[in-house]
């Protein structure tokens, strides 16, 4: 028996906070490529503290649905999931590379738990970026003629944070599909609330590389780059801004190939996942046509 | 024909034992012992009528836990057994009480389990919905639909603790199976079955106060510094704000530490809380920095009616009754147009009550 669990922050004052987390479990729950599919927050219940002890499989994949190694993915759910013997070390990662470790837990010393690495720095969050670029411009061959920011929250106590913006965005702009490929930050520089003064294209989407749609990518977000002088009234995508379409795309995280990513961490922990990476691709790019 | 007689037989060739009952095999023929009797030298067919004469709750009962359950987790068999009261009532009792439903409560959701042909049906609802037509309620089938049932209470607000004493009622999980029950339970109370198996087998493992403040790291780790001397009066404190029955339906186990149990109860829930949640570690972080601060004298001028209604809000608040104050309701305290009043009253321009100002300039 294996088991799937997804680890995400969760929040005390936003449900909408976990409903990625929900969907994608869901998505994956229902190709069937585990036994049980699990979910656990920081701030909602079951706690990570908590989850394994809900799993009954002795197989345990443990994905964090967050965006970049650090303080979360290295101290707090090593910490909560009480994985003995834990070192980051282990992870021999550059602060992009984490991959996986397989250790045991404290209160469920009898299940085999392989630690994954965020979904955030995996290699296919860049397909998921740009599938958030086709979703919402309804174009699934959007590129040409088209500039494309990459936005991260970017702070100065976390170097990693900034890493995998510039991971996908470096990726991105490799496959040359995009006129232009940016990547922006709402608290260090270059912001996003100059975007268009680093873009030459009239078109540019805007896809903000956090896991929830919330305060930030919901609030701030749209209301930096002028899409709207106050959230609650809303906007428009696209919206004009200084002569430039912004096609604005909320949180990367609510993309239903996300669940891909999530799948992907766990394959390369060695979870038998069977087809269910195809079934996940046709499953998520069927739902969003519809 | 009972699918459940032809389940026992197959399976007796390999011996049975069930709850007082039991079944061998031994050279060719089979032995049947009851609380009461025992059968020997049967052939299959007169274990087959013997079955569907003097032992068919036996049987159904047997064919139920090994077949229909199956092979599950300790807790979940743990927790369905203990739904019908497996362990509190001989077969025929239970049985004659599972004819008719047998219904307990498990924080604010009532679980009701009756006979059904070869198996159990159970029914999940909202223990003030117990006595509401089932055709009266909105019936859902998927465990997974209990989450967004859980996520809002009554009045459509967020409810950030699953265990939160405000579960919103209306809905109903009917007819669902075993499995489907847990899973339920489960979704509303996440992780409350395996901590209530481990408590009933001795080995919950409580995190107390300072074994989880000490833990913690990053913006919580303040917490620790709010832990002077050797009192816990402000565990006491943080306790009776937030894990009292009425506010949250697990019966809290945490204490001080391994040594010093809080003042204040644990409540009366049926499953337990094993240590401080993150809606405690949050509160006690802005309580931490609120109670770094040293006292002032402020001198204010209250009729004794203003002074025991500013008494009479902070009660209203703290207990949630603000929505049943009437509105023309001015008998009440914490009534809005009282409030307003007293607000029109006594606040000076900058919101300061008596006009005296809170800093000390």
């Amino acid at each position: 028996m294996q088991a799937l669990v997804i680890v995400a922050h969760g929040s005390h004052l936003n449900p909408d906070s976990s409903t990625p987390t929900y969907d994608h479990a869901d998505t994956i729950r229902e190709v069937g490529a585990f036994d049980e599919v699990r979910t656990g927050f920081w701030k909602e219940e079951p706690s990570i503290r908590e989850v394994l002890r809900t799993v009954e499989a002795d197989e345990v994949y443990v994905v964090p649905l967050f965006i970049s190694e650090g303080y979360f993915t290295e101290q707090v759910i090593p910490r909560e999931l009480r994985l003995d013997g834990w070192d980051v070390a282990d992870w021999d990662s550059d602060g992009l590379s984490a991959s996986h470790v397989t250790l045991t837990a404290e209160d469920v010393p009898e299940k085999t738990v392989h630690y994954c690495g965020p979904v955030g720095t995996h290699e296919a969050m860049t397909d998921v970026i740009v599938r958030r670029a086709e979703s919402v411009t309804g174009d699934p061959n959007v590129g040409d003629g088209f500039g494309l920011a990459v936005v991260g929250h970017g702070t100065e106590r976390n170097e990693n944070s900034a890493k995998a913006i510039e991971y996908h965005a470096d990726r991105i702009r490799q496959m040359g599909r995009f006129d232009e490929v940016q990547a922006l930050y709402m608290d260090e520089d270059p912001e996003v609330d100059d975007v268009t003064d680093y873009f030459d294209s009239e078109d540019i989407v805007v896809v903000p590389l956090f896991v929830a749609d919330g305060f930030h990518t919901q609030e701030d977000i749209p209301e930096d780059m002028g899409l709207t002088d106050d959230y609650r009234t809303g906007y428009d995508v696209p919206a004009v801004v200084d002569g430039h379409r912004i096609w604005y795309a909320g949180a990367v995280g609510t993309e239903g190939l996300m669940a891909d990513v999530v799948l992907e961490r766990a394959a390369d922990a060695g979870a038998d996942i069977g087809d269910a990476l195809e079934v996940v691709r046709e499953k998520t790019r069927a739902t969003e046509e519809v | 024909m009972s699918n459940h007689i032809d389940a026992v037989v197959d399976a007796a060739r390999d011996g049975i034992e069930h709850d007082g009952f039991a079944v061998t095999f031994e050279d060719g023929t089979y032995r049947l012992d009851t609380p009461e009797m025992t059968f020997e030298n049967l052939s299959e067919d007169e274990l087959y009528d013997l079955f569907t004469q003097w032992a068919d709750e036996a049987g159904h009962d047997w064919h139920f836990w090994s077949d229909v359950v199956g092979d599950v987790s300790q807790h979940r068999r743990a927790f369905l057994q203990w739904v019908e009261g497996f362990d509190e009532r001989p077969l025929n009792e239970r049985y004659e009480a599972l004819r008719n439903g047998v219904s307990t409560e498990w924080g604010q959701l009532r679980i009701t389990v009756e006979l059904d042909d070869d198996t159990r049906v159970y029914d999940v609802r909202h223990v003030d919905d117990a006595d509401v037509d089932t055709d009266e309620l909105d019936p859902y089938h998927d465990p997974l639909a209990a989450r967004q049932l859980s996520t809002y209470d009554e009045n459509g607000r967020y409810r950030p603790l699953k265990s939160g004493n405000n579960l919103a009622g209306g809905w109903v999980f009917p007819d669902i199976d075993a499995h489907t029950l847990v899973e339920t339970v489960e979704t509303f109370y996440p992780a409350s079955v395996p901590n209530w198996y481990r408590e009933r087998e001795g080995t919950l493992d409580v995190e107390h106060w300072e074994d989880t403040i000490g833990r913690q790291t990053g913006m919580y780790s303040v917490i620790e510094t709010w832990n002077r001397g050797d009192g816990h009066e402000h565990v006491d404190w943080v306790a009776e704000a937030c894990c009292d029955d009425s506010q949250c339906v697990k019966r809290r186990e945490w204490q001080c530490d391994d040594e010093t149990d809080l003042d204040v109860d644990g409540g009366d829930g049926v499953f337990p809380c094993r240590e401080p949640c993150s809606l405690v570690i949050a509160a006690s972080r802005k309580w931490t920095r609120l109670e770094g601060e040293e006292t002032q004298t402020y001198e204010f001028e209250l009729t004794p009616s203003e002074k025991a209604q500013v008494e009479e809000i902070i009660e209203a608040v703290a207990d949630g009754r603000i929505d049943d104050i009437r509105e023309a309701d001015v008998y009440e305290g914490a009534n809005r147009y009282r409030t307003r009043f007293l607000r029109a009253k006594l606040f000076d321009e900058d919101g300061n009550l008596c006009g005296v100002p809170t800093d000390d300039e």
